[in-house]
């Protein structure tokens, strides 16, 4: 991840679409993706800002309603992709991916790049596979949508990547319908629709979560391997710490729709550095500890993204309210501050404080 | 699946107004008749469930899904058992089972000494006020159309007892017991969050002061941070009220929090059953190391350190389950012998009960 | 796939055995139940002034002293292999299939309904070309864009096609385009094969009328379950494809949103072919609607039993293929 936030601009500022082309492959400004609705104007993303190179793998992690998969689709320009989609949706900032900028750019050039420099797998492979058409037709639309070849060489090519994601017999599993397949089977086909035509960047929201724990296993290892034969970069989102452990180089969490923290992540995870970070790591019990003392869970619920409170989203529901901050008042939002290297949080305490906090209070009841 | 299709019909409050109410208040352990050792709270032998899969116009049955089949274990006063298993293994069938909101196929059940097997409805009214069950979905276990009070005070009407100082006081006190605001009463389900819902299902299980209550994925909807809240609640209402728990999930973390024994399940069959140090640190069954190692660790170190058993394949059919040893099929230890004889459930170590010719960390006395 | 077929077809033969034995019971319990008695049954075949020994000819040529169940396997024998009736000293051969004899005319039932079918089938399919056409288009369009101009004036033509009934729009256009300007005279039914363009000018209005009523309900059909389609997980997944909005919507949208439409469709179509009442009457088209309604104020019987036999076994035929043609659209029926 790169320092972006310094030379950032502004929040609440439109930024000049196509301002500067940054360095990294992947680079999200500011981007803010709010729906209009009867009740209010829901802001499912305010104003988040993030990097990723290729090879690299981003975890974003966050509980339902913090903004993780709206962040995804919006990337994918999947918010937009429909007239009637764009009617709901009101989107803001940068989205730049390999150079080119997404944002502003016509939804039928973001629409070339869905698929061919850009896929996502999605959670539930049951319902994200179209039931009335087999694996391979499926395969072979994704593949002759950007390449302009016959129905048998984009066979072909289903044939040999359901074979790389380890489908058995594949010339003939290649012909079943999705039904037909195994929940972990299924997924492995999403995996090999994704990666048909060499993206560079996928995306994957919470791939396993309606896996069971061996099969996970297995689909975890299988992105990990492929990311390194085809140097992808990668998207994982999911609100399980184990899985992002198991495969992100950096961390963003996030909360309300906003980022609270980033960093690579064994800082995150060893050096947390915001209340909502260390409220996730108590609330989970470990797998790989004895440990029967009481959850250390955060209190409240999470918040409404229509009256998102006006400082600190997390303000509500932190045991460290009442803390006395080095800058401001509870009704001004806290920036992304830099603790060091590319490690940010957002939280209004001083960065002592939080350090104190953490080595003294938090890290011994883990 | 028939697993969990009308969990939601058979009310769990059925129970007779003539029970006598100090149900709960006995401690657990001194509930035991003067036996040797202490009696177990629930006895389960041999325990069978399938279900019949039946073909064309005559409806003749073609095969049987063998959900539960044969499975032997005790729940002790006090104690928390834990049932873990991946989709398909039968847990949440055994779950409906000893609460007899199923039928058994064979097998028994005794509770507090008693036979429930096969007890008709009618009599198994003064067992229901006994045997509560907390169920997944927060959602769609409450009715949409009834006051959070109507709800929470369902048992009583239902069974038509007057607890002291009248329903409503009742009522009240129990949703301050499982931390919602006794001016809840008059809300409806949709006024709250998933978390508070599952304090809601709490709330009525504890109305009629069971004794033993199971809980089939009581957490695994909820999001990380809520789900440590009723986690904890759980706990916290054991030690008040001394309440005997069977936890049914899949989530092997949050299993080893809660549990006290852990029952590892795989096709309808208990194939380990130890305490939870045990099981954890030195799993005998093949499946249960499998199972263990696959689960990814919130310790972004560990990764590249621990050595996984990634299992091939997926669980085979409960319809055609593999002969003689049911994990044979995706075993790395599987012999001959695996094929032909069925491993039975015994203890090779105090406590520590395995089915399988080949155990991981076999005691070296034998 | 094919014994799937194969099951669905017995299930159809079975489900018409029965509805013929219900309806064959009803009819011979009806007179019953009116307080005839098989004399005056009998009677009603012969002209005025009958001779007891006429009647008891007559009952006995017709089987109308034999129990029920023997009557009825007379009369299912009778449409698989005719039968021969002796009155006297003349033989009468009731062709198959032999529904029997009309009270009224004394002609065998079905060449009567026979000659009245073109005229039936000729406005069912046109009006259910026209119907799903500009139903499924209209509602396609109106789900694509919920709540702009288009889709809140179409659906508010079709909340009036649904509620007005047939004989006000019937009457309504025959006012206008026949008496007001006479673009379509009126005129009888002339065969397709005889002159084709007589034919369709003749049945315009009828298919239009009836289409209008029906293309709003599936318009209103249409736009729900492709609103509700377009919200599937796999639609998504088709955009995250890159594939254009228009291939997302009909090749992977429509497809999903029709298989209930052409369950209701194959309902519809074989009510319509079983006789469109109120069109035929409307526009005077001599079908078997019409025919149906002739024999219900003949009090009729044979020939109200044969019609309604007919207008089962269109349904059923029609169930039938949807069944077929839901399997071939959805693969996960053919398992089950």
């Amino acid at each position: 991840m790169t320092d972006l936030d310094k030379s950032g601009a502004a929040p609440g500022e439109p930024t000049p679409a196509a301002a500067r082309p940054p360095s990294a492959f992947l680079e999200v400004r500011d981007l803010k993706v709010h729906f209009p609705t009867d009740d209010g104007i829901v802001k499912s993303v305010d104003g988040l800002t993030f990097s990723l190179e290729k090879g690299k793998t981003l975890g974003i992690v966050g509980e339902s309603g913090s903004g993780k998969s709206v962040t995804s689709l919006a990337v994918m320009g999947l918010h937009r992709a429909s007239r009637q989609q764009r009617s709901k949706v009101s989107m803001s900032g940068e989205i730049w991916l390999d150079g080119k900028e997404l944002v502003s750019a016509d939804p039928d050039e973001v629409r070339r790049l869905r698929g061919r420099e850009m896929a996502m797998i999605f959670q539930d492979p049951l319902s994200a596979l179209h039931p009335y058409y087999t694996v391979g037709q499926q395969i072979v639309e994704a593949y002759r949508v950007h390449h302009d070849v016959d129905k048998k060489t984009a066979r072909r090519r289903a044939i040999e990547m359901l074979d790389r994601v380890g489908i058995p017999q594949p010339d003939k599993r290649v012909d079943d319908h999705p039904h037909q397949f195994s929940g972990g089977m299924r997924q492995r086909a999403m995996i090999a629709m994704a990666l048909v035509n060499n993206p560079e960047l996928l995306i994957a929201d919470e791939p396993t979560t309606a896996l069971d724990v061996t099969v996970q296993a297995q689909i975890l290892d299988l992105i990990r391997d492929l990311q390194k034969e085809f140097g992808s970069a990668v998207i994982i989102i999911t609100h399980d710490l184990g899985v992002v452990a198991e495969l992100a180089d950096d961390l963003l969490v996030m909360y309300g729709g906003r980022c609270v923290e980033r960093g690579p992540a064994e800082r995150v995870f060893y050096a947390p550095q915001h209340p909502y970070t260390w409220g996730l790591l108590g609330s989970m019990p470990r797998i790989d500890r004895d440990q029967t003392d009481r959850l250390i869970p955060v209190k409240g619920s999470p918040p409404s993204l229509i009256n998102v409170p006006s400082g600190c989203a997390f303000n509500p529901r932190c045991p460290y309210a009442d803390v006395p901050k080095d800058n401001a008042t509870r009704t001004v939002r806290p920036e992304l501050r830099q603790v060091d290297g590319g490690h940010y949080s957002a939280c209004h305490m001083s960065q002592e404080e939080r350090e104190r906090i953490w080595t003294e209070e938090i890290a011994p009841k883990l | 699946m028939t697993e969990t299709d009308d969990s939601k019909k058979i009310p769990v409050e059925k129970s007779a107004g003539d029970a006598p109410q100090e149900a709960a208040e006995a401690a657990p352990p001194t509930a035991a008749p003067a036996a040797a050792g202490p009696e177990p709270l629930l006895r389960v032998r041999g325990l069978v469930r399938h279900f019949p899969i039946t073909k064309g116009l005559l409806k003749r049955q073609v095969g049987a899904v063998q959900a539960v089949d044969g499975i032997d274990f005790d729940v002790r006063p006090g104690e928390t058992l834990g049932v873990v298993g991946e989709s398909g293994c039968g847990k949440s069938t055994m779950g409906r089972l000893i609460t007899r909101l199923d039928e058994p196929t064979g097998g028994s059940i005794e509770f507090e000494g008693r036979d429930i097997t096969h007890l008709s409805q009618g009599r198994l009214r003064p067992m229901r006020r006994d045997v509560q069950m907390i169920f997944q979905d927060p959602y769609g276990s409450l009715n949409p159309r009834h006051t959070i009070g109507g709800i929470v005070g369902t048992p009583f009407r239902l069974q038509g007892v007057e607890p002291e100082g009248g329903v409503k006081k009742e009522v009240q006190r129990l949703l301050e017991l499982v931390g919602l605001s006794p001016e809840h009463y008059n809300r409806y389900p949709h006024e709250f969050s998933g978390g508070q819902r599952q304090r809601i299902g709490i709330a009525r299980a504890l109305a009629l002061k069971p004794k033993l209550v199971v809980a089939d994925e009581p957490v695994s909807a909820l999001d990380v941070s809520i789900q440590a809240q009723v986690v904890n609640l759980m706990d916290d209402l054991q030690e008040e009220l001394g309440l005997t728990y069977v936890i049914i999930a899949h989530d092997l973390s949050v299993i080893r929090h809660v549990s006290d024994r852990i029952a590892v399940m795989y096709l309808g069959k208990i194939v380990e059953l130890a305490d939870r140090k045990a099981l954890y640190d030195s799993p005998m069954h093949p499946y249960t190391k499998a199972l263990l190692s696959a689960v990814p660790v919130p310790d972004p170190k560990r990764r590249t350190q621990r050595d996984r058993i990634l299992l091939k394949g997926d669980v085979p059919s409960p319809i055609n389950p593999p002969s003689g040893c049911r994990f044979r099929t995706r075993c790395w230890k599987a012999t001959e012998e695996c094929t032909t004889t069925e491993p039975p459930l015994v203890a090779l170590r105090t406590g520590h009960q395995v089915a399988c010719h080949h155990p991981e960390n076999a005691p070296n006395d034998q | 796939m094919f014994s799937y077929i194969i099951r669905r077809l017995i299930s159809a033969v079975i489900l018409l055995l029965i509805v013929s034995a219900v309806t064959f019971g009803i009819f011979f319990l009806l007179p019953k139940l009116a307080g005839q008695s098989t004399d005056q049954l009998a009677q009603q075949y012969i002209g005025k002034a009958p001779t007891p020994a006429d009647i008891a000819a007559v009952k006995k040529n017709l089987g109308l002293d034999k129990p029920v169940y023997e009557q009825y396997w007379d009369f299912l024998k009778g449409i698989f292999v005719g039968v021969d009736y002796k009155f006297g000293p003349e033989a009468a051969k009731c062709h198959v299939p032999c529904f029997g004899y009309s009270f009224k005319t004394h002609i065998e039932v079905w060449p009567e309904i026979q000659s009245r079918l073109p005229v039936t089938l000729s406005l069912a399919a046109g009006a259910a070309v026209l119907w799903v056409v500009s139903g499924v288009a209209t509602g396609v369009l109106s789900a694509l864009r919920p709540g702009s101009l288009f889709d809140r004036m179409a659906m508010g033509v079709a909340l009036a096609g649904v509620s007005l009934p047939m004989f006000f729009t019937g009457a309504l256009a025959l006012a206008l385009f026949t008496y007001q300007w006479p673009i379509f005279e009126r005129s009888d039914y002339v065969p397709l094969m005889e002159d084709p363009f007589l034919w369709a000018r003749t049945l315009v209005l009828p298919w239009v009328t009836l289409a209008f009523l029906y293309s709003a309900l599936y318009a209103r059909l249409t736009r729900a379950g492709m609103l509700e389609t377009l919200s599937e997980d796999y639609i998504r997944t088709a955009r995250a494809k890159g594939l254009r909005e228009r291939k997302v919507v009909v090749r992977h949208g429509l497809r999903a949103a029709l298989t209930p439409i052409i369950t209701v469709f194959g309902m519809d179509l074989g009510l319509l072919l079983g006789g469109a009442l109120i069109t035929e009457q409307v526009f005077s088209l001599k079908g078997v609607g019409a025919f149906a309604v002739e024999a219900i104020n003949a009090n009729d019987l044979p020939n109200i039993l044969g019609v309604t036999l007919l207008a089962a076994f269109f349904i059923v035929l029609c169930n039938l293929v949807v069944d077929v043609l839901y399997a071939s659209v959805d693969p996960r029926v053919r398992l089950s």
